[in-house]
């Protein structure tokens, strides 16, 4: 099983990463041979087979739906590029 | 100093031989004396490492403490600490200063350990050899040009120096397992949920566990006492209260049956260490076990399902990182926000990281999920299955860690399968949540070999008691890399 460029054009898009071209064609050969590495799942008969859940087979946990955090949003913001009245900058998205 | 095991100096800081002052410099010395060569520090954090020093022998001299009160130790740098950088290997998170400190992190400073700095890794826990990391790869002691391992590159590689008393790690596949064997120290990776994962980077949250990396057992057990436990803080940390690791190793030997699976010794596995693994179970023979051949139907399926669920896992976790809140931010405004994120993720990611989160983004796309993602999760069921069926015959599972010892920087780096393919021993135990661990079991061309041990969900005192009494049987553990003694 083989990806081409395009097939790995559609998966940068939609995990929003930017490959360069001279990336490209490493991309495609190496993620191409993973591709048939996990093929060989479709080998097995899992037929009636439950997916697993959780290792241990345990539910989540539930707990009271309670404000338990302050607000440090000023401690936080120190880790970020750009910040302006408390916001968070991003490239323009409104014409 | 550095030759002695957690729980010796323990016995000398607490009767003030020693001063944790004194420990902490040496240990400094040390790091600044051999990580030159050795790269398995990000992040030296001397400063706070004194200070902690000062306020430990404050503590002891006041008769009080811990274990660990004064022990010097690093952690991967995956564990968040407050205000130092946590960069996860990754250009992405290089200045990413942690507002708050992990769990596990919070609980060993509260014991009184003392952080002597972050360990390198490979990018984002993804990779077996820590060739990955954005800070270049950290090198075994034991011979320079080949890899301690990885995940947990970094942390196998400071305590097979003697640069840290014990070290933390994590284990998605195999990160501290594998680099505990290549490196010639004792790796345990507890059972899914028993320690906390807050503030822990995620990677593969269904697989992720941390543990530690240490000269012996029994330091293993002092560290995973403290570290273990439930946690309000992470919903998936057990419930369930943590048995005293310590004691159950002072306990009188039980004649257990030890399965060893005909399945791990395959082609893939180097006869050398295939002998030493055999002559590590006729240790066990002599202390009184049963060796028991046994066999796991669709173990050779964990690698193909590895290689779906954590990419998949891996795409949606990291998929946090977009250069808006934290980490790297591509420069310039060229293009829309779309444009922006790939940008800043195409930067800020390493290759091995790029190839997961594609990966991880074409098993979970439409169409392919099923065949992918769902038939994979059923697959693990059939591993997990395999291993229950397994434990009501016998008490533990063994064989290697590892299909060789170290491997030459740069021989594998290139290729993702055969990077893939070291881990085909590790990967079981995780996608069944199982707890497990290496021990040095011999030298293959003077490079450590490691014996794995597997326990059911919980056992981890079973385990560590009989990697303790191999302990004593066998000096593997004891050994020094050339060129590390002084």
């Amino acid at each position: 099983m083989s990806l081409n460029r395009e097939d790995v054009e559609k998966l940068c898009l939609l995990a929003r990463l930017k490959i360069t071209p001279e990336e490209m064609t490493d991309v495609a050969s190496k993620l191409s041979d993973i591709v048939t590495l996990v093929n060989q799942l479709r080998t097995a008969d899992t037929t009636e087979v439950v997916p697993m859940a959780h290792p241990l087979d345990i539910a989540q946990r539930l707990r009271e739906d309670k404000v338990t955090e302050s607000d440090r949003h000023e401690h936080y913001q120190q880790n970020a590029s750009m910040v302006e009245r408390d916001l968070y900058l991003v490239p323009k998205v409104i014409e | 100093m550095h030759e002695a095991t957690i729980a010796q100096l323990a016995q000398e800081l607490k009767s003030r031989k020693i001063s944790s002052q004194e420990l902490t410099k040496h240990f400094l010395e040390r790091i600044s004396r051999l990580d030159a060569d050795l790269n398995a520090f990000i992040t030296i954090t001397q400063n706070d490492a004194l200070a902690q020093a000062k306020a430990a022998d404050a503590r002891l001299a006041s008769g009080e403490g811990t274990p660990l009160t004064g022990i010097p130790i690093a952690h991967k740098d995956i564990f968040c600490t407050k205000g130092v950088k946590t960069s996860c290997g990754s250009r992405m998170l290089d200045n990413f200063i942690s507002p708050y400190d992990a769990t596990v992190v919070a609980r060993l400073k509260q014991a009184g350990a003392v952080m002597l700095g972050k360990t390198n890794m490979d990018e984002f826990a993804m990779g077996s050899s820590n060739e990955t990391s954005f800070y270049g790869p950290a090198h075994n002691p034991w011979d320079r040009d080949t890899v301690p391992g990885g995940s947990s590159g970094g942390s196998a590689a400071a305590v097979a120096a003697r640069m840290a008393c014990g070290a933390t790690g994590t284990d998605t596949g195999g990160s501290i397992r594998q680099p505990a064997a290549f490196s010639g120290v004792t790796g345990v990776k507890p059972t899914y949920g028993r320690v906390s994962r807050y503030g822990i980077v995620a990677f593969a949250s269904s697989l992720d566990q941390a543990g530690t990396l240490t000269r012996t057992a029994e330091d293993a057990a002092l560290m995973l006492q403290i570290m273990s436990g439930p946690d309000e803080l992470d919903s998936t940390a057990l419930p369930n209260l943590v048995p005293d690791f310590c004691k159950a190793l002072k306990d009188p030997w039980e004649n257990i049956t030890i399965g060893v699976p005909d399945n791990f010794f395959d082609k893939d596995l180097d006869p050398n260490n295939a002998q030493l693994i055999r002559d590590a179970l006729s240790v066990f023979e002599k202390l009184g076990a049963t060796i028991k051949e046994i066999h796991l139907e669709n173990i050779h399926l964990s690698v193909p399902v590895y290689y779906v669920v954590a990419p998949a896992e891996a795409s949606s976790n990291l998929s946090r990182f977009d250069g808006i809140r934290y980490g790297y931010r591509a420069e310039g405004e060229s293009g829309d926000l779309a444009e922006f994120y790939m940008r800043t993720r195409g930067e800020g990611f390493g290759a091995e990281v790029k190839r997961r989160i594609l990966m991880g983004t074409y098993v979970l796309s439409a169409g392919y999920y099923d065949a992918y993602y769902l038939q994979a999760q059923k697959i693990r069921q059939l591993i997990s299955q395999d291993f229950s069926r397994a434990f009501e015959d016998v008490d533990l599972i063994a064989g290697p860690t590892a299909p060789t010892p170290a491997f030459s920087i740069g021989q594998k780096i290139n290729d993702p399968i055969q990077m893939y393919l070291n881990d085909i021993y590790t990967i079981g135990a995780p996608l069944a949540g199982l707890p497990a661990l290496s021990t040095p079991c011999g030298l293959v061309n003077n490079l450590p070999v490691g014996l794995q041990l597997i326990g059911p969900h919980l056992s981890e005192e079973r385990l560590l008691k009989a990697a303790h009494y191999f302990q004593q049987e066998t000096d593997w553990h004891t050994l020094v890399p050339p060129g590390y003694f002084e």
